[in-house]
């Protein structure tokens, strides 16, 4: 009768198997530990059962030398597994340096994708097998979490903020998405699939139809309709900093500090320019808060992420 | 010695007669039977969302109750058992009952305030009750923002007032032990005499009053964010969804100890009596008490491996709770070695102690793989979170709060309850008890996320196991509700010590008089003194 019962879940991704590995090491420890334990339990239970009403027990207060070693014997076994579990935890934290990026947004009740190409999804994410995929992800309205099992990978889904995730799926198939964070009336409806893809099949499926252009040019035309370009120009003369080139690099701030340009910075100097204004440049750029939507938002930072290629010019 | 043994004439509960003497009553005893009412009445209300839950469950397909109920049934079960019934438990029944006749006092510190802590914890349980007879709370018992403030059209400013009335209940009653502890122990009772019961109960009463003030802020803060838009915790009022889940774990983390270090205190109680033997390394077990109190506030950044916090704070907290884990190790390890060369008697109680062992030991135990935070990673936010907790909360606080109940019910009430029942009744939630939650730790790692009112059909089989567990659960824990209840009028009578243990509680009748001792006791030996206290009555017996 248990044919068909899962009892352990598949493994897809390249994290999987170190997660497993971590697991079955803490499963054994807590098997032998129960063991002992209840193994102590019952044998004295019965071997020390009181015989006549008004037996006492022995009159034994304890021992320095069992405590030293039930103080000392488990800490160095939870060393053990705080140092694995960090070095698993490290490896998730830290994508590879070449990734399929995908956009990801949240919202009560259901998961939009946008893919650099230009598709966009709901509910179902498509990738290749193989290939290291980065999700950049927020939300709309309250917290969510991004949870494929079979990946071993989990992250919330905040508002205001990007938070990332990667995986490498190792297999073909279709995997279950949820959301992990309780997020209201249809959190339980807030699932999906990862639909996992030979590479050719996946080159297939990214040819067939796209509905409008790249990520990326999406994110130009907003630019352009939103008149950014008439303060960020690419030449060095506009009241706002150049942009090319900008994405990754260091910047010096009006107050003497530096930060890295990353997607939070982007968006925050889109919806709260004030918060970090560069150095050199007058606090004159209006907010777009209210102006454009999450998925906009991300469209506008993979487009000036993609301008690349332009050698620097040094701001003045 | 005598067969027959009598209630004592004068005692706590026939000294005075009618409603006003209870309510008005400024007795600890009583107050503790106050409160083993309204607990009692809250442990049922919750249960019974317990059950409406897993029935549920029992299909992958929401078809008993609608999404959004069944959201507010696994809200208001949350709430109403954390905050309403695990916390103030075992301090507010056993401990007030117990603690001044434990260290030989009359009474608490302050036995006015203590009735006052009992009608703020009514006024809070009526606030909480109103949220959910007008429509109730959907939430999650961890009023995660922003959902909670922006999103959720449910009660959550009557709840959240609710919990914040009630914390203030327990931030009196912590105080009050704490002085009690410290000021009125009889002469002789020093530190280190001090039963292991009082330790941990003065290690919770740290947490109640340290930690207590930090909810009740949050959740004004959740209130006053959803009435006048004040942007705390919301980013579109420009506030910080993290920050107050590091505010309500900064409490609700230290709260489990509030939960479990109080049980842990009934069983080394159970455990000396019932083996009639010293605990094995008091001091290590007392100062364990301690440890986990203060370690315990070190670690709420656990709860948010995955929530956004940095890499490095996710590190620190991991260290930091595998540290808090020595302490619960040590505790159960000189359990079991107390347990060598005793004289173990099978009763009731120490049933429970046994099953509590058991019980938790296998709660810590998965508490390294959430602690672990590689491995959290996969497993927080599901069913094994549901299962480890219930593991620590159900198997851990409820196990012990029930063998303590069983322990002194004699001395509570004069009389004892049916002992075959009893045991039965043991077995029956030990048994309904695993076969509720054990399946749910598979259920997580195959990634069954928690608050699912539907989910996929593969699941279904592990979960119509846990469903019947819970019904065997639930009838468990009826059946001492009615045999406890049948004892008041027609159990045997107890006897001033019918465990032949020792303790000051059993040298005074039982029930105990209004004043707990005819004589103020002067103390001049250590706990558990089972050695002495043979050799006196051999000599007794002699002479």
């Amino acid at each position: 009768m248990w044919s068909g019962i899962p009892l352990f879940p598949e493994r897809a991704s390249t994290m999987a198997s170190r997660v497993d590995a971590l697991y079955f090491f803490l499963l054994g420890i807590a098997v032998f530990f129960s063991l002992l334990i209840a193994g102590l339990i019952v044998f004295y239970a019965v071997r020390y059962r009181r015989r006549a009403p008004d037996d006492i027990g022995a009159n034994i207060h304890g021992s320095m030398l069992l405590e030293a070693a039930w103080l000392v014997i488990p800490f160095f076994i939870t060393m053990v597994i705080f140092f694995w579990g960090a070095s698993v935890f490290f490896a998730m934290a830290d994508p590879p340096d070449e990734t399929l990026a995908i956009y990801v947004v949240g919202k009560q009740w259901m998961w939009k994708f946008q893919h650099l190409d230009g598709q966009r999804e709901i509910d179902e994410l498509h990738v290749p097998v193989g290939r290291p995929v980065k999700l950049i992800m927020t939300s709309e309205d309250v917290i969510h979490d991004f949870f494929v099992p079979a990946f071993r990978v989990k992250a919330d889904v905040l508002p205001g903020r990007y938070t990332s995730i990667w995986f490498q799926p190792t297999k073909a198939g279709r995997y279950h998405l949820f959301c992990a964070e309780y997020c209201g009336t249809k959190h339980s409806g807030m699932i999906g699939q990862v639909v996992v893809m030979e590479p050719s099949e996946y080159q297939t499926w990214l040819s067939g139809g796209v509905p409008e252009g790249s990520l990326a040019s999406a994110g130009a035309k907003l630019f352009a309709d939103l008149a950014c370009n008439t303060c960020h120009r690419p030449d060095a003369q506009g009241r706002g900093p150049v942009l090319e080139g900008l994405f990754g690099s260091t910047v010096t701030l009006q107050n003497g500090e530096t930060v890295v340009v990353d997607e939070a910075y982007v968006r925050e100097s889109i919806l709260t320019p004030s918060a970090k204004i560069t150095a050199g440049f007058q606090p004159i750029m209006p907010t777009f808060q209210g102006l454009v939507t999450e998925e906009q938002l991300l469209e506008l930072v993979e487009y000036i992420k993609s301008l690349k290629g332009l050698p620097q010019v040094p701001t003045r | 010695m005598s067969n027959t043994v009598f209630l004592p004439p004068r005692h706590y509960l026939n000294e005075e007669y009618g409603i006003a003497s209870w309510l008005l009553t400024r007795d600890h005893k009583r107050i503790g039977l106050l409160y083993l009412a309204a607990v009692t009445f809250f442990f049922f209300i919750g249960g019974a969302f317990a059950v409406l839950i897993r029935l549920e469950l029992a299909t992958p397909v929401g078809d008993l109750v609608s999404d959004e109920t069944y959201n507010k049934l696994f809200t208001m079960h949350g709430v109403t058992m954390v905050f309403f019934f695990l916390i103030p438990a075992i301090p507010s029944v056993l401990g007030n009952f117990l603690i001044p006749i434990m260290i030989g006092a009359r009474d608490l510190a302050f036995p006015k305030l203590n009735l006052a802590s009992w009608y703020i914890y009514m006024i809070g349980g009526l606030f909480t009750t109103y949220a959910i007879v007008t429509g109730g709370l959907d939430t999650g018992w961890t009023f995660y923002t922003p959902y909670s403030t922006a999103s959720s059209t449910s009660n959550v400013i009557s709840a959240a007032l609710g919990i914040f009335i009630t914390g203030f209940s327990s931030i009196l009653t912590g105080l009050n032990f704490i002085v009690t502890i410290h000021r009125m122990r009889a002469p002789g009772m020093t530190w280190f005499r001090l039963p292991l019961f009082i330790w941990s109960h003065y290690a919770t009463s740290l947490i109640m009053v340290l930690g207590t003030p930090v909810i009740a802020i949050t959740l004004l803060l959740v209130a006053t964010e959803r009435v006048f838009r004040f942007g705390f915790f919301d980013p579109a009022l420009g506030g910080d969804p993290v920050l107050f889940q590091h505010l309500f774990w900064f409490y609700s983390h230290p709260a489990v100890y509030i939960m479990i270090l109080p049980s842990m205190g009934v069983v080394s109680e159970l455990v000396a009596a019932f083996c009639r033997k010293p605990v094995f390394g008091y001091g290590f077990v007392a100062f364990a008490s301690l440890g986990i109190a203060v370690l315990g506030f070190l670690v709420w950044g656990h709860h948010m491996f995955v929530a956004g916090q940095s890499v490095y704070a996710a590190l620190i907290f991991s260290i930091l709770s595998f540290l808090v884990a020595i302490p619960s190790a040590v505790k159960v390890f000189n359990w079991t070695a107390t347990m060598y060369k005793g004289s173990i008697a099978w009763e009731t109680p120490m049933l429970y102690a046994i099953g509590f062992i058991g019980l938790f030991t296998i709660g810590g135990l998965t508490g390294l793989f959430l602690a672990s935070v590689g491995l959290d990673v996969h497993v927080t936010d599901t069913y094994f979170i549901i299962a480890h907790f219930h593991y620590i909360m159900v198997g851990g606080t409820i196990m012990g709060y029930l063998g303590g109940l069983h322990y002194w019910w004699p001395k509570i009430s004069g009389r004892l309850y049916n002992e075959w029942l009893a045991k039965f009744s043991a077995l029956v939630i030990f048994l309904g008890f695993n076969l509720t939650f054990f399946p749910q730790f598979i259920l997580g790692y195959l990634g069954m996320p928690r608050r699912y009112h539907a989910y996929p059909p593969e699941f279904q089989v592990l979960n119509v196991l846990s469903s019947a567990g819970a019904s065997i659960l639930g009838v468990g824990y009826l059946i001492p509700m009615a045999y406890l209840m049948w004892s008041l009028r027609y159990g045997r009578v107890a006897g001033s010590n019918p465990w032949g243990a020792v303790g000051l509680e059993w040298t005074t009748t039982s029930p105990p008089p209004m004043d707990n001792f005819a004589v103020t006791p002067e103390v001049t030996w250590d706990a558990y003194d089972y050695q002495s206290a043979a050799a006196a009555r051999q000599s007794t017996q002699s002479g």
